[in-house]
C-alpha cells in the first residue's frame, strides 16, 4: 500500500463570516518555533482590511443590538466548540509559541475559560459601569453604557491563542464588532479560531481575522474613519506613536501598547479591557407626567 | 453590430406610420446575444482604473448625478436638504463639482426650484402616472404640464408596459410624442423599466420606440421594481443609442437609475460607456445616473484620494 500524502490546509482570512484569500493574491510563509516550515498564510493588503471594516460596521446594529444575555451565550458557546477542538488548538499553540505540551493544555484551557470568564460580563458591566444619577430636579437621570462601535485590535504577538482571546472577547462581549490583525509570526492559531467563530453562533462580520504584516496593515486601520477604536496592544512601541497619531484623526479609543512589554495572559480577567469600548450615554427623563 | 438593416431603407415616416409597421421594425431588429452580452458587460466591470484616471471616474459621476428622491414621504424639507446637497455636495471642499439635477416628483418641482436658483443645477420631475403610468393620455400630458409650469427642466415619464407586452406600439409612440410635445425644448427622458421587459430584446425594442418617438434620454428604470438598473442592460441600451446616432445622426442620452450606490458600480458603467457608445457620451448631458446613496460614496472614496486614509460615513450627510 502506497503512503498517504497528508492534505495541507489552506489559511486564509476571515472577513463578513467568509473565508477569501487576500484580494492582493498574496501569501506569506509561516514557521515554527524552530524556524521550520509550518504553513503559508494569507497576507493581507490594506483592501482586505478596508473590507474587514466594511464587514464589521455592516455586523455592528444587529450585534450591539441583540441582548446582553443573547451575548453572553453566544461566548458560552464559542468556548463550548472550543472545549471540542481542544487537541487541535494544543497542537497549533506548542508549534506556534514552542511550549512544552503540558503548558500548551494549560494555556488552551485558559482560553476556554476566558471566554467564560467574559460571557459572563455581558449583562452586568452595565450594572457596574451603569449608575443611577441622583440630579436636582424631577427627573430619573441614568448613565448606560454603550458599546463604541468598530474596534481595530493588533493582537499580541507573542501569545497567539490566549492573548487573542484575552484581547477579543472583552471587545464584542460588550456589543462592538472587530478587525484582529493576528499575530504577525504567529498567525495559526488566530486563523483557526477564525473556523471556531464561523461555526458558532458569533454572526459574520462581528469578528474578522487578517493576517499579514502589522506594519503593513495597523497604519490603515488606525488612520480609518470609520474604525472607532485600536487597541495596540501588539504593535511594536516603535510604529505605535504613529499609530496614535494617525487614530487622533476621528479621536478613536487608543489603547497603548504595555511599556513593559507583553504581559503575561494567565491572569484574571479585565474588566478595563470591556471599559475601554464603552460609551457613556447618559438620559434624563421626566418624573410625574 | 448594427441593429438598423431597415431604417435605412424604408424611412423614419414609413417606419412608424401604424402599429403593425412599427412592430416590423422593432420585431426585425436583431436579437440579443444574451449570453454575450453579459459576458462582455462582466468583462468591461473588471477593468482597473487607477492614478489619474480614477481621479477623472470619480468626478465626472458626481456631475452626472441626477440626486432623486422618489419616496411617498418626502416632504419640502427633505427636498430642501437634498438641493443644499446638489448645490455643494461637500461642504468642506468648494472643488467638488455641483450634481446634474435633483429628481423629484412634479408637486415637489416648486420647491426645488426655489433651492436651486441660480446655481445651474436642473430640475428633474417624474411625471405621466410614475411609476406604473397607468393613466389616460389626458392625465399624463396635464401631469407633465404641472411639472413643467412648477419649473421643471426635465421630465422623466414612463412608458406604458402593458401596451408594450401586448404589442400596442403605435400608442406607446403617439404617447412618447405627446409628451415631448408638451416638453417642447425641455428635456424629456423616457422611462423603460427593464425590470419588467423582461428580455434583452425587449429592452433594445422599447429603447429604439423610445428615441424614434423623440426621447432626448431612455432610462433604464423607476426605481420601484426589481431588478433596476444592471449593466448588461445598460450595454443594450448604449448600443441602441449609438446605433440610432449612426442612422439618424441624432444623439440620445442613456440614465441607468436605481441600485448603483457605489464609486466602484460607477466606474463600471463609465468604462462601459466608453466602450460601447464612445467618448462622445462621457458627459453629463449624454448620460446621468439616477442614484441618491452613490453621491456619498463617491465623495468618500474622492476624500480617499485625497488624504490617504480611508473615509467613514460619519462624516458625511444622512440622506
Amino acid at each position: 500500500m502506497t503512503e498517504r500524502l497528508t492534505v495541507p490546509k489552506t489559511h486564509k482570512l476571515f472577513i463578513g463570516g467568509r473565508f477569501p484569500r487576500s484580494e492582493s493574491g498574496r501569501s506569506f510563509i509561516v514557521t515554527d518555533s524552530k524556524r521550520r516550515f509550518l504553513a503559508n498564510a494569507a497576507l493581507a493588503s490594506r483592501k482586505d482590511a478596508r473590507d474587514a471594516v466594511v464587514a464589521a460596521r455592516k455586523a455592528f446594529p444587529g450585534w450591539s443590538g441583540a441582548t446582553a444575555y443573547n451575548r453572553g451565550q453566544v461566548l458560552y458557546r464559542v468556548a463550548e466548540l472550543l472545549e471540542g477542538r481542544r487537541r487541535q488548538f494544543v497542537d497549533e499553540v506548542i508549534a506556534a509559541e514552542g511550549l512544552t505540551s503540558k503548558h500548551a493544555q494549560e494555556v488552551v484551557g485558559a482560553s476556554i475559560d476566558r471566554w467564560i470568564s467574559y460571557a459572563g460580563w455581558s449583562d452586568k458591566i452595565a450594572q457596574i459601569d451603569g449608575a443611577a444619577n441622583p440630579v436636582s430636579g424631577p427627573y430619573f437621570d441614568f448613565s448606560v453604557p454603550e458599546p463604541t462601535g468598530v474596534v481595530a485590535i493588533v493582537a499580541p504577538q507573542k501569545s497567539a491563542l490566549l492573548g487573542l482571546v484575552s484581547v477579543l472577547a472583552p471587545v464584542i462581549v460588550t456589543g462592538c464588532t472587530a478587525v484582529v490583525l493576528a499575530s504577525e509570526s504567529r498567525p495559526l492559531p488566530a486563523v483557526t479560531l477564525s473556523e471556531v467563530l464561523a461555526t458558532s453562533d458569533v454572526p459574520a462580520g462581528v469578528v474578522n481575522v487578517l493576517s499579514g504584516h502589522t506594519e503593513e496593515v495597523a497604519p490603515w486601520l488606525a488612520a480609518h474613519m470609520d474604525v472607532n477604536a485600536v487597541d495596540l496592544t501588539g504593535a511594536p512601541i516603535q510604529l505605535a506613536a504613529d499609530l496614535e497619531r494617525s487614530a487622533a484623526e476621528n479621536l478613536k479609543r487608543v489603547l497603548r501598547p504595555p511599556v513593559d512589554g507583553e504581559p503575561d495572559w494567565t491572569g484574571e480577567s479585565d474588566v478595563d479591557r470591556i471599559r475601554f469600548v464603552l460609551e457613556t450615554k447618559t438620559v434624563w427623563h421626566p418624573i410625574g407626567i | 453590430m448594427t441593429s438598423t438593416p431597415c431604417l435605412a431603407r424604408a424611412g423614419l415616416g414609413e417606419v412608424t406610420a401604424s402599429d403593425s409597421s412599427l412592430r416590423r421594425f422593432l420585431h426585425g431588429l436583431p436579437g440579443v446575444d444574451e449570453v454575450a452580452a453579459e459576458a462582455r458587460a462582466a468583462m468591461l466591470a473588471t477593468r482597473s482604473i487607477k492614478a489619474d484616471a480614477k481621479q477623472f471616474a470619480l468626478e465626472l459621476p458626481i456631475r452626472m448625478i441626477d440626486l432623486t428622491t422618489l419616496e411617498g414621504r418626502d416632504t419640502t424639507g427633505k427636498v430642501a436638504t437634498l438641493c443644499a446637497k446638489a448645490r455643494q455636495p461637500e461642504p468642506s471642499d468648494p472643488d467638488v463639482p455641483p450634481v446634474a439635477a435633483v429628481c423629484v416628483y412634479p408637486d415637489l418641482v416648486s420647491e426645488a426650484r426655489r433651492c436651486l436658483e441660480g446655481s445651474g443645477v436642473k430640475v428633474a420631475s417624474v411625471a405621466t402616472g410614475f411609476p406604473s403610468g397607468r393613466t389616460s393620455l389626458a392625465v399624463k400630458v396635464h401631469d407633465t404640464m404641472d411639472a413643467i409650469d412648477a419649473g421643471a427642466d426635465e421630465v422623466d415619464m414612463v412608458i406604458d408596459r402593458a401596451a408594450f407586452f401586448v404589442g400596442r406600439y403605435r400608442q406607446i409612440f403617439d404617447e412618447i410624442r405627446a409628451v415631448k410635445q408638451a416638453c417642447g425644448q425641455l428635456h424629456l427622458k423616457v422611462i423603460l423599466e427593464t425590470g419588467e421587459l423582461a428580455t434583452y430584446d425587449n429592452v433594445r425594442r422599447a429603447s429604439w420606440l423610445a428615441m424614434l418617438a423623440g426621447a432626448d434620454f431612455i432610462k433604464t428604470s423607476t426605481g420601484k421594481v426589481s431588478p433596476a438598473a444592471t449593466l448588461p442592460v445598460t450595454l443594450v441600451m448604449l448600443e441602441a443609442v449609438r446605433d440610432f446616432r449612426d442612422a439618424t445622426g441624432r444623439q440620445v442620452g442613456v440614465k441607468p437609475a436605481g441600485g448603483i450606490r457605489t464609486a466602484k458600480d460607477a466606474i463600471r458603467y463609465l468604462v462601459l460607456v466608453n466602450e460601447t457608445a464612445g467618448p462622445d457620451w462621457l458627459d453629463p448631458a449624454w448620460f446621468r445616473f439616477g442614484a441618491s446613496s452613490l453621491l456619498n460614496d463617491l465623495l468618500m472614496q474622492r476624500q480617499r484620494m485625497h488624504t490617504g486614509r480611508y473615509a467613514g460615513p460619519d462624516y458625511f450627510t444622512v440622506d
